[in-house]
């Protein structure tokens, strides 16, 4: 092509491009688990890792098989069937039956992603489906925290109980859990990973935490007791899920209010499943339920567009 | 004879009240926690639907079209009253099973849409072995959708377990499972009866030229018309 044809050539906008693309936002999720998941192997052994591994494998070769056998594009090379993979499997209890994580990336990735169109028009974050179809299924196992026959309660289980629990061990981490939600400071090392990185914004996960903090507050029963707000949030899959799964970009608003609305209804939502509910946990339940309020959120917080004039008639 | 057969055919098959016309969903998403369970509603819709459909027939001439609605639903009222009282002396056990479902076939959809539809313009026999198909074919699809929730969900077949406890997907039980495999069915009878032709090499009397990801709903349906019509041309 001569100089000419090049100095001619007009594209249309936009003209001002990030270089950011699937594969390298996906890349850096997966970066950003990465201190939680090796916390979870150090932490409850290498059955953790088999765990990890069996899951990605499973998530990825379910969508390309699919994929191939639809004659579809193969999207595996964008790593979001991979993120599915891990994130479902730091979900998992270590004890757990090794074919199970594997029908819950299945799942996820064929039921909840592919038949609805893949990445990008799934109304629910895939990886949060898969658990909560395996947690209906499988409830037994699904919560044994514990190897057979040693009995003990995970952190949220015990105050619920009315137990104290070790703060210090909250925070590091070695408390009993799923695989990648114990340890509070590497999970929150991942999170800085993605806010500088710009991955994520505050909104979402700092609204959210806050207002589970004053729903807890103000509903727990325990008054002004910040041990037990403490446990609330560092004891079960909140941190996780509020930075790694609620952030999740096809299932969370994109206006800045609507994500602010979103962050509200989560922490109201996992408040009244922790507190009211008859188990211990809420947060993927509330996830999900919020996922599906997404469409409406938005609707309601579309921008006005530049140059419109504000209605006339009554309201601005 | 031949347009009795044609009515079971077009209940069973063509017209197929659960999977082709998606009535009475309700009773199909509830009461299909087993194989038993959708077979003792299918066949309880059945005799009420067979002899609804040849009483209204019958009095189709009498009924004053204003009051059709009601008068409708008094006769299958009374036959589903009957049946309610034989299953509860006769199957408590299916009786206790399908509990508020059995009251609430009086307004199931199918019966008065049979009765409307078909039942108050066509003769007697046409009219029960229309009811006799369109019943058929209910028990059939329930009966389908009960085995594979049974049998994923409880690891039975007609109440004999066949796959161990810890294997058993219980969501498939719940009211979940029973989206999952109305929906999976749906979609299997859809890839047998509707053949999907991938793009390039459609039928040309179809303006989306078969392929499902251009046509939708009624613009579908007409699709489908126009095919129809294409192969009974090639057939003469």
């Amino acid at each position: 092509m001569c100089v000419l044809n090049k100095l001619l050539n007009v594209s249309a906008s936009p003209h001002v491009r990030s270089s950011a693309s699937t594969s390298s936002i996906m890349r850096d999720v997966l970066i950003a688990m990465a201190p939680a998941a090796l916390f979870g192997i150090w932490h409850f052994g290498f059955r953790a890792l088999a765990i990890i591994v069996l899951c990605t494998a499973a998530a990825v070769l379910t969508e390309y098989i699919y994929e191939k056998a639809m004659k579809k594009p193969v999207t595996v090379g964008d790593l979001s069937a991979a993120v599915t993979g891990v994130i479902l499997a730091l979900n998992m209890p270590v004890y757990i039956d090794l074919w199970i994580p594997v029908l819950g990336c299945v799942f996820a990735i064929l039921i909840v992603k592919q038949l609805y169109g893949g990445l990008g028009q799934n109304f629910m974050n895939p990886a949060l489906a898969g658990r909560c179809f395996l947690l209906i299924s499988f409830a037994g196992q699904m919560t044994q925290f514990f190897p057979d026959g040693v009995s003990g309660a995970t952190p949220l289980a015990a105050i619920k109980a009315g137990e104290t629990v070790n703060l210090t061990e909250l925070f590091v981490g070695t408390i009993p859990g799923t695989i990648g939600e114990t340890s509070v400071i590497a999970l929150l090392i991942g999170a800085a990973y993605l806010l500088a990185r710009k991955i994520i914004s505050w909104r979402i996960p700092v609204i959210y935490i806050g207002s589970l903090a004053v729903f807890v507050l103000l509903f727990g029963g325990r008054g002004f007791d910040l041990t037990y707000l403490a446990a609330h949030i560092m004891g079960g899959g909140l941190i996780f899920g509020a930075f790694f799964m609620a952030t999740d970009y096809v299932t969370s608003p994109i206006t800045p209010v609507g994500q602010m609305i979103y962050g509200v209804c989560l922490g109201v939502l996992t408040g009244v499943f922790r507190i009211f509910g008859p188990a211990a946990e809420g947060v993927s339940y509330a996830i999900i339920f919020c996922n599906l309020l997404v469409p409406l959120i938005e609707k309601v917080t579309i921008p006005k567009p530049f140059g419109r004039e504000a209605k006339q008639n009554g309201k601005e | 004879m031949n347009k009795c057969i044609e009515r079971l055919y077009n209940g069973i098959i063509k017209e197929n009240p659960t999977f082709v016309l998606m009535l009475g969903m309700c009773p199909t998403l509830a009461v299909t926690t087993s194989a038993t369970n959708g077979l003792g509603m299918g066949l309880s819709t059945t005799a009420v639907l067979v002899m609804s459909n040849a009483m209204i027939s019958l009095l189709r001439k009498m009924i004053p079209d204003k009051v059709r609605i009601p008068a409708f639903i008094v006769v299958v009222a009374s036959f589903v009253t009957v049946v309610q009282l034989l299953l509860q002396a006769y199957v408590p056990a299916i009786y206790n099973a399908l509990g508020i479902y059995i009251p609430l076939i009086v307004v199931n959809c199918i019966i008065l849409g049979r009765a409307e539809a078909y039942a108050s313009k066509n003769d007697v026999l046409s009219s029960a072995f229309d009811g006799l198909g369109m019943g058929l074919g209910f028990t059939l699809s329930l009966t389908c959708i009960g085995l594979v929730r049974e049998l994923v969900g409880g690891g039975a077949i007609f109440g004999h377990v066949v796959i161990p406890a810890d294997f058993h997907i219980s969501i498939f039980v719940m009211a979940p499972g029973a989206f999952f495999v109305l929906a999976s069915l749906q979609a299997l009878q859809n890839k047998i009866k509707h053949p999907v032709k991938r793009e390039g090499q459609g039928d040309p009397a179809m303006a989306c030229g078969g392929c499902c990801a251009n046509c939708m709903d009624a613009v579908c349906a007409e699709n489908h018309r126009k095919l129809e019509q294409a192969k009974e041309a090639s057939k003469k």
